[in-house]
């Protein structure tokens, strides 16, 4: 009897380990083009998105929305949806996150944000300032949704690019699950800020990572 | 008879630990709560590993998810690719319910709580994945096309269903354990004085329907003349008074929260101006959704069988052992109603009024 209840207790506790999991599978699609930016003295300040929905999520975000011109949406139409989003996307880290010369970057409140509607979707602007400006060695960045309801996916073409760099910064970008040499350069500091609490979201993780020796 | 005992647990050991792994699957993603960074309600919980078995179930339903909204372009353009469209929608129904999801979780434990038999296993899959399709089309029907809504309106809607489903989710484990903890304490009495078991069995029998088969069946050998019910599925027991009532609960628990992908698609369709499209796409996927939940369904209740099989060869704590099955699936209900209210709750501050 005491070795059934055991065998039941295992079970439960193993379903417990195991069940962790989310249905998730994305519900929202993003590609990502974002700017590293630094100012005149070579400081980084801050990241600059410019994040673009799929066709469907767009389309569900602009239902009901009023516009002058039927489907077809202003940056003004859409003011209050772009606060909306910057506003929840606060409790979410704004899905960006990384080290700073070893330190985890601290991101001040987004500003500079609007929403664009080409082609049929929206395209999310929004600049994540650093908190305090530092002098880069080394960063490392991570665009990514842990939950995966979200997934980001960089851009075909120049996903991220650094602006007003010093020259000796030098860009690395590894996409999720690449087995390309520049993923091993990140090497064991990406692994070790990654949140052992969600494991899932990680291998989906853009790795963006800027030298500057 | 004491090597016997000895021995005897370990295969029943394996044959529950098969039945609550089977329970396990099904229930994966008890976390799922909702927040919604773009407004669209999102699963909480950070999920299993994307290799295997469960990361090929993700990525074929991102692909086929990703391929919907292609296939609705297309059948915009041209009529008959609409099968198109329902043929994916079908496959990723099946796909998005073989991937852990609250619904398959919660009928799964309520079907090993009542010891319910397969057919009606799959009769509550099929219903609640309708009821699920039905909402969601009723939803956007209503909201977006009636009231010209925003997504944030309708956003807010979905989250006071999940509130309610939620709740309901909640409310039903708690009756399951008050039931089956019962029944459960009043086998233990039983096993200590045989015949005053006998009795409670018999009152409980009547005021608790069926799960009481098998605490018959625990003691046929004994009370042969107690042995009322059968155990198989009845046409009157399904349908009948208290029949389709018992079920109604679970059906609406689960089936009241509307699936995301399916409100999107709606949307899109309509956007695209053939909402219905959308409607045909919608309970398409429930079809799929309710075929994998019914297979799941039945594939516990085939677990719980065998393992009540093993549990009989020992009259006395092979039923005990059946009962403690029955009170931890009613005990999984009701934790997962609650694990998803803490996530409601913990995450509405995240909507912005």
């Amino acid at each position: 009897m005491t070795r059934l209840f055991k065998a039941l207790l295992a079970s439960a506790v193993l379903t417990l380990a195991f069940s962790s999991g989310a249905d998730a599978h994305p519900h929202v699609f993003v590609t990502i083009k974002s700017e590293i930016v630094y100012d005149a003295e070579g400081k980084v300040t801050g990241i600059r998105h410019a994040w673009t929905f799929d066709d469907m999520f767009s389309t569900y975000a602009t239902q009901g929305l009023e516009s002058k011109q039927k489907g077809v949406f202003t940056r003004e139409e859409l003011a209050a949806l772009a606060e909306v989003n910057v506003t929840s996307m606060k409790e979410f880290d704004f899905f960006t996150q990384g080290k700073l010369n070893g330190e985890k970057i601290a991101f001040g409140d987004p500003k500079d944000y609007w929403l664009d509607f080409k082609d049929q979707v929206l395209t999310l602007n929004f600049t994540l300032p650093v908190k305090t400006p530092v002098r880069m060695r080394d960063m490392n960045l991570d665009i990514y949704d842990p939950a995966y309801f979200v997934s980001f996916e960089l851009a075909e073409s120049e996903p991220i690019r650094l602006v007003a760099a010093p020259a000796a910064c030098k860009l690395s970008v590894a996409k999720p699950n690449d087995s390309s040499a520049q993923t091993k350069n990140l090497g064991e500091s990406f692994f070790n800020q990654m949140d052992p609490k969600n494991p899932f979201g990680t291998q989906f993780a853009n790795k963006i990572s800027v030298k500057c020796p | 008879m004491t090597r016997r005992l000895r021995r005897e647990p370990s295969w029943r050991a394996i044959m529950l630990c098969a039945a609550v792994t089977v329970l396990a699957v099904a229930v994966c993603d008890a976390a799922l709560a909702q927040s919604s960074p773009f407004g669209v309600p999102r699963p909480q919980a950070p999920a299993a590993p994307s290799d295997g078995i469960v990361g090929w179930l993700l990525a074929k339903q991102a692909e086929f998810y990703r391929a919907l909204s292609g296939a609705i372009r297309a059948a915009k353009a041209d009529g008959t690719a609409v099968w198109g469209l329902f043929g994916l929608s079908f496959l990723y129904g099946i796909f998005h319910a073989a991937g852990p999801g609250h619904g398959k979780a919660v009928i799964a434990s309520y079907v090993v709580a009542n010891d319910e038999t397969w057919r009606r296993g799959v009769i509550l899959s099929f219903a609640s994945a309708f009821l699920q399709a039905l909402v969601a089309v009723a939803l956007v029907g209503v909201v977006a096309i009636l009231l010209g809504a925003t997504a944030r309106v309708m956003g807010d809607i979905v989250r006071y269903i999940e509130i309610i489903s939620y709740s309901l989710i909640t409310l039903l484990g708690a009756r399951l354990l008050w039931v089956k903890g019962r029944a459960a304490i009043a086998d233990f009495r039983g096993l200590q004085t045989e015949h005053e078991h006998f009795q409670h069995a018999h009152g409980h029998a009547h005021g608790h329907h069926h799960h009481h088969g098998h605490a018959h069946h625990g003691h046929d050998h004994a009370h042969d003349e107690s042995c009322g019910h059968s155990h198989g599925p009845e046409p009157k027991d399904l349908a009948g008074p208290g029949g389709w009532k018992r079920g109604l609960t679970a059906i609406v628990a689960v089936g009241l929260r509307p699936c995301s992908g399916a409100i999107l698609v709606l949307v899109f369709a309509l956007a695209q101006g053939i909402f219905w499209a959308g409607v045909g796409a919608t309970f398409i996927m429930g079809l799929g959704t309710a075929i994998t939940v019914a297979v799941i369904a039945t594939i516990t209740v085939g677990a719980q069988g065998w393992a009540r099989k093993l549990a009989s060869s020992q009259p006395g704590s092979g039923t005990l052992a059946m009962r403690g099955l029955e009170v931890a699936a009613a005990l999984f209900v009701l934790l997962f109603g609650l694990a998803l209210l803490a996530g409601y709750m913990v995450n509405e501050r995240m909507f912005p009024a």
